[in-house]
């Protein structure tokens, strides 16, 4: 093994996004010493990708909004599956974050008071969404960044070395946790891409912020460091995913070219006129409308039309009905054989509304089609489809600390879980990595500066880090065995896309759980060209091994999971079951000390129920009884201050 | 449609490298990216690119294709005919790491000698109120996705490499144009931006301009105007007489 | 460091032989420039050292001469507005007082000095293309420091299109006619015209007007200009191009009916 470079800090974040960001400053400005490590280069994390915006009850649009009423369209949104109190705290701490932004030198789009103007987005009841044009994650991120850059100035100022207490890791991969002998955090093991060079940090407390899990499907708006990195650092480290089985899909992704599939169309395009329709030309989605919703949306295509101009008197179209509804109604068009030619339905505002109106309001979707696919979309309608967007699931953490039941292991944003139930809604993502982010650097600040002694790493644990990811250097002892990474990453990427996506059956999630099983094997064998410096081979065969641990997480719940609800579609079990409501499904690395020795590559996991903790009766309080019975069994109500009817 | 289409890619590292030939399958609706992405999977395993989203939102993949500096995931091949060999380098401003892949550090280094937004001191969280026509400015310039495709055109940099140390490039002072327009920041920038930052070096030729993927007027909106800020105050001929008076005396 | 291994030669960076790999006509703009600027260098340069042909049809004042205050102005009776004082000389131009201003107003001009930097000095002659000199300073030294100057040149062009508007109108009456309109007026408007939006549009004129602000919002009418300069501005290089082949034509058409080659369609009078 070559000499291995190390680092000494008190807290190491893991991913460079909106959370990690916050919570890497929340930390240094509580004096500590902080290190980012992030695959790519320091401000392109996939935040960037987030268009509408970032929602935060500071009513300056419509005064009427408050922290209750958007806790109350969170927890409808995740169809009361949410972890209530993060609901409660995001919807609380949200307007702060977003201030704070501001501080940081963030240009929101503006009232005519001078305030920060916010938007309408589906599910929330007001406009709530601070947004700059549709690039607001783009905000988001470089105002971080340059709060990140500020503080090393400061450090700069002080003592002459920017570094001193706040550093970069740019391209550097973690692909393990360390601990010492009692179990608790320690320090981080990976490897420098740039160099293939291996690096040690020693840290009491590591955030893990790396986002979601999209690059185990095949059709994703996700970059290629959605691997679920931070979801298989933390099983392998000993704590617990949860609601792995909740997958959003955006309805609106581009279809065509093949290139660009997945690549997100915002939902702007239909807030703003846009409708779909089926190759017969029918506007669909008014035969989607599920019961639950039944009254509140239109029920003709005037009526739908007029709400456009006129949101008083008439109800909105259904085809702003929440992302899973409309998912799901595109792929049974699809299905039923009323697609569009590349497998897609049509999003059409070219005869919606003049061509100068749609550039004025949607340029970047304009140049989004007319740069990638050479199509005008003022001229012609848009194909689009459902595209993997969002996990729900993620580590199981305290809600006010971020903490995972592993001492010292803090994660925060898409990673972690419980702040979006079974469903998000559009906007509740910025603003989730900001107050999270924020909540688990202090979480992370608290517990550095309440340990009495530094724990340490082991040599052993480094050896063994070093030998799994030198591993795909090695050749198999037969040769014709050897596996190449791409063709393993597709063939997961498909069975995950094919047979745990969007609509699911028991045997087709069997299916995948096999095919996994098959991978699984195959992964040992997986070997790669060259040497280790910026290799993308060597990388994707080690990320390899987290997107086949996630996977196997996915398809495990979902299987388990016998309803349908939010992101989680049973075509065996179509309905919501009030009993599952209650029931939390949680994944740990399996503990069979029988396993081969090889599992170290990818160690196997287990899903098990659990019960989740019952809301706080003043939260119950804010919802009418009448709707929380169609989410609760009647016993769970009894708190409920109406009574609770159906009570014991 | 689907064709064989000739590429000629540099491989290599600091101590050397070539371009290379290669034939690849080429299908309708594919960028660049795609085609790298295809030779990865089937010929070069281990061809360094760097890229992440895919989508001309992150500013990754910059590199040069046919001599110009472009974004590989926005560039179609459907602009290039089927018989056309395709040239890729890295970018050749920056110092090449492997491939395709550049070492841009040099970019955060200059980001970190712009001071950062200062806000009145006297200013809560909450209490900015800014006018929609005063951050429009400001605005435009933060829709730069940090490419630094102008930090590599830029011939200032690209063909004096002594002059990175004087010299911000066109995305930093970009940044300090961001800040002076900015309608909450109280510090003062202009001097720096001459002094500290090169501004004077700029001989607006314009590449930074052209090459910007985002379509930023990076030489109308913020340089030009950042020039006439410094000439506001250093070249004012009626100043400057005042200062030689009041020097003699 | 030697000349080899200078800017993309320069060590650390990747080694590829072609100094520049691009392999469409990237020479094509810059000879373009070239061309066309000294065609109008030329031009200009003979004209406004010939000292005649510059006033026709008694009313016609080509912008050449513009104001003509040489005394060798007394040749054309009515060419003058504003005195004549400046001795007659074959070295001194009759519009000695403004074309020099004129001269420096579109040299230091932004769009004319990417033309010329990229053009005749090639630095560079095309982006991503690598320049020739060993050594680069920018315009952070004498004479290029003096670029800085431009506004003072706008304040003056200013002037001088005053000027010329002041003939263009004056243009319409004829000593002996009274108000008259003939082709050659319109010559003059549509030049003036484009003469203006050039001026107004340079970009220090955009930053005097409003671009110097902070604040719009506490400035509205100054806002409303910019807006409006600024739309311009995006012009500034169709306008730098447009007015170079519009003075050359109105100057040509004055010369031309001065010579009687050709007679001047009256439309009205």
């Amino acid at each position: 093994m070559t000499e291995t470079e190390r680092h000494d800090y008190d807290v190491l974040v893991i991913g460079a996004g909106g959370a990690g960001l916050r919570a890497a400053i929340e930390a240094r400005e509580r004096g500590l010493r902080t290190a980012i490590v992030c695959k790519s280069l320091f401000g392109k994390a996939h935040t960037v990708m987030a268009e509408g915006g970032c929602a935060a009850a500071m009513g300056n649009v419509n005064s009427n909004d408050s922290w209750q009423v958007h806790f109350r369209d969170t927890m409808r949104g995740g169809k009361f599956l949410n972890s209530w109190r993060m609901a409660e705290l995001h919807a609380k701490e949200a307007p702060d974050r977003v201030w704070e932004l501001e501080t940081y030198g963030a240009l929101f789009d503006r009232t005519d008071d001078g305030r920060i103007h916010q938007r309408n987005f589906g599910g929330h009841t007001y406009p709530r969404l601070a947004h700059v044009g549709d690039r607001t994650g783009l905000e988001l991120i470089r105002s971080l960044q340059q709060r990140i850059v500020a503080l090393q100035q400061e450090d700069h100022a002080a003592g002459g070395d920017y570094e001193a207490r706040l550093r970069v890791f740019a391209e550097c991969t973690v692909t393990e946790i360390l601990k010492d002998d009692d179990g608790a955090i320690a320090g981080a093991f990976g490897y420098w891409r740039e160099s293939g060079r291996f690096v040690v940090f020693s840290a009491p407390a590591v955030i893990l912020a790396t986002g979601g899990i999209g690059k185990s499907f095949q059709v994703t708006s996700n970059s290629w460091e959605y691997t679920g990195d931070g979801h298989a650092l933390a099983l392998r480290a000993g704590a617990n995913l949860v609601d792995m089985e909740f997958v959003q899909f955006h309805p609106t992704g581009m279809v065509w070219p093949p290139s660009v599939k997945g690549i997100l169309v915002t939902e702007g395009v239909r807030g703003d006129g846009g409708v779909l329709k089926n190759s017969n030309g029918d506007r669909f989605m008014f035969g989607y409308v599920p019961d639950v919703f039944k009254g509140q949306y239109a029920q003709s295509e005037d009526e739908a039309d007029r709400w456009y101009d006129d949101q008083e008197n008439n109800r909105r179209t259904p085809d702003l009905l929440p992302r899973d509804e409309v998912a799901r109604a595109i792929n049974t068009e699809v299905k039923e054989g009323r697609g569009s030619p590349h497998g897609g339905v049509y999003l059409d505002i070219a005869s919606r509304m003049p061509s100068e109106e749609i550039q004025r309001r949607l340029p970047s979707m304009y140049h989004q089609f007319k740069e990638l696919a050479d199509v005008d979309i003022t001229a012609e309608p848009m194909e689009v489809g459902p595209t993997c967007h969002y996990v729900m699931g993620g580590i199981e953490v305290d809600p006010d600390s971020g903490r995972s039941s592993v001492p010292g292991l803090y994660a925060a944003g898409e990673c972690a879980s419980g702040m979006h139930g079974s469903n998000r809604l559009g906007g509740n993502s910025l603003s989730d990595l900001l107050v999270f982010g924020r909540r688990a650097g202090l979480g992370a600040a608290g517990h550095v500066e309440s340990l009495e002694r530094r724990p340490a790493v082991r040599d052993r644990d480094i050896a063994a880090a070093a030998a799994t990811a030198l591993a795909p250097f090695d050749t198999p002892s037969d040769p014709a065995d050897a596996e190449n990474p791409y063709t393993l990453h597709s063939e997961l990427q498909k069975a995950m896309n094919d047979l745990v996506g969007i609509i699911r059956t028991e045997a087709e999630m069997s299916e995948a759980l096999d095919r996994l099983g098959k991978l699984r094997e195959r992964l040992r064998d997986v070997v790669v060209e060259g040497h280790r410096q910026y290799n993308p081979g060597w990388h994707l065969a080690l990320d390899l091994r987290n997107m086949l641990m996630v996977g196997e997480a996915v398809a495990t719940s979902a299987l388990l999971r016998t309803e349908s609800r939010g992101g989680h579609t049973r075509d065996d079990y179509p309905t919501l079951d009030p009993a599952w409501r209650r029931r939390v499904l949680v994944t740990h690395v399996t503990e069979d000390t029988d396993s081969p020795a090889d599992d170290t590559v990818a160690p196997r996991v287990d899903v098990e129920p659990a019960e989740r903790t019952p809301m706080r009766e003043d939260l119950l309080a804010l919802f009418d009884l009448e709707e929380l019975e169609k989410y609760y069994t009647g016993g769970e109500l009894a708190a409920h201050p109406q009574g609770g009817r159906s009570a014991p | 449609m689907s064709y064989t289409g000739r590429f000629r890619v540099w491989r290599g590292d600091t101590d050397g490298g070539a371009l290379q030939d290669f034939e690849v399958e080429v299908n309708e609706g594919e960028v660049v990216l795609d085609v790298l992405h295809r030779l990865q999977a089937t010929q070069t395993p281990d061809l360094a690119v760097r890229w992440n989203c895919k989508a001309g939102k992150c500013g990754s993949c910059s590199a040069e294709i046919d001599g110009r500096p472009r974004l590989l995931c926005m560039t179609r091949m459907s602009v290039f005919g089927t018989d056309d060999v395709v040239t890729v380098t890295p970018m050749r401003t920056f110092p090449v790491i492997r491939d395709l892949v550049t070492d841009v550090s040099y970019n955060y280094a200059k980001a970190r000698e712009v001071p950062s937004f200062t806000p009145p001191a006297d200013l809560a969280p909450g209490e900015y109120r800014m006018q929609q026509i005063d951050v429009e400015r400001s605005q435009e310039f933060r829709k730069c996705i940090e490419c630094f495709l102008c930090q590599d055109t830029c011939h200032v940099v690209r063909d004096h490499e002594e002059n990175k140390e004087a010299f911000a490039g066109p995305r930093f002072l970009m940044r300090v144009a961001e800040l002076e327009m900015h309608p909450l920041d109280v510090a003062d920038r202009v001097p720096a931006a001459q002094e500290e930052h090169g501004l004077g070096r700029c001989n607006i030729t314009k590449c930074c301009t052209e090459v910007c993927p985002e379509g930023i007027k990076i030489t109308d909106n913020a340089l030009i105007p950042m020039k006439e800020r410094v000439a506001d105050r250093k070249y004012d001929p009626l100043v400057w007489l005042g200062r030689t008076i009041s020097r003699r005396r | 460091m030697t000349t080899s291994a200078r800017g993309v030669d320069a060590p650390g960076r990747a080694q590829i032989d072609a100094r520049t790999l691009r392999a469409d006509r990237w020479w094509l703009p810059p000879a373009a420039t070239t061309a066309g600027l000294l065609v109008f260098l030329v031009y200009g340069g003979v004209r406004a050292f010939q000292q005649q042909y510059f006033f026709a049809d008694e009313r016609y004042l080509t912008p050449f001469y513009s104001p003509c205050v040489s005394l060798g102005c007394a040749s054309e009776p009515g060419a003058a507005h504003f005195g004549m004082f400046l001795p007659d000389h074959p070295l001194i131009p009759y519009a000695a007082l403004s074309l020099p201003f004129l001269l420096l107003f579109r040299l230091t001009c932004y769009y004319y000095r990417k033309a010329y930097y990229r053009s005749f000095w090639l630095s560079p002659a095309a982006c991503a293309v690598p320049e020739p000199h060993a050594t680069y300073t920018g315009e952070t030294r004498f004479p290029l420091i003096l670029q800085n100057s431009h506004r003072y040149f706008f304040y003056l062009a200013a002037v001088i299109a005053l000027i010329n508007t002041y003939d263009a109108v004056l243009a319409f009456r004829h000593p002996a006619d009274g108000f008259v309109v003939g082709v050659g007026n319109l010559v003059l408007l549509v030049n003036v015209v484009l003469l203006w939006a050039y001026t107004v549009s340079c970009h220090s004129c955009r930053h005097v007007m409003g671009g110097r602000l902070t604040h719009f919002s506490k400035h509205p009418v100054r806002y409303r200009i910019w807006t409006w300069v600024s739309g311009l501005n995006t012009r500034h290089m169709f306008f730098a191009w447009i007015t170079l082949g519009t003075l050359i034509l109105t100057d040509l058409y004055v010369m031309l009916v001065a010579r009687g080659t050709i007679v001047d369609l009256r439309i009205i009078g």
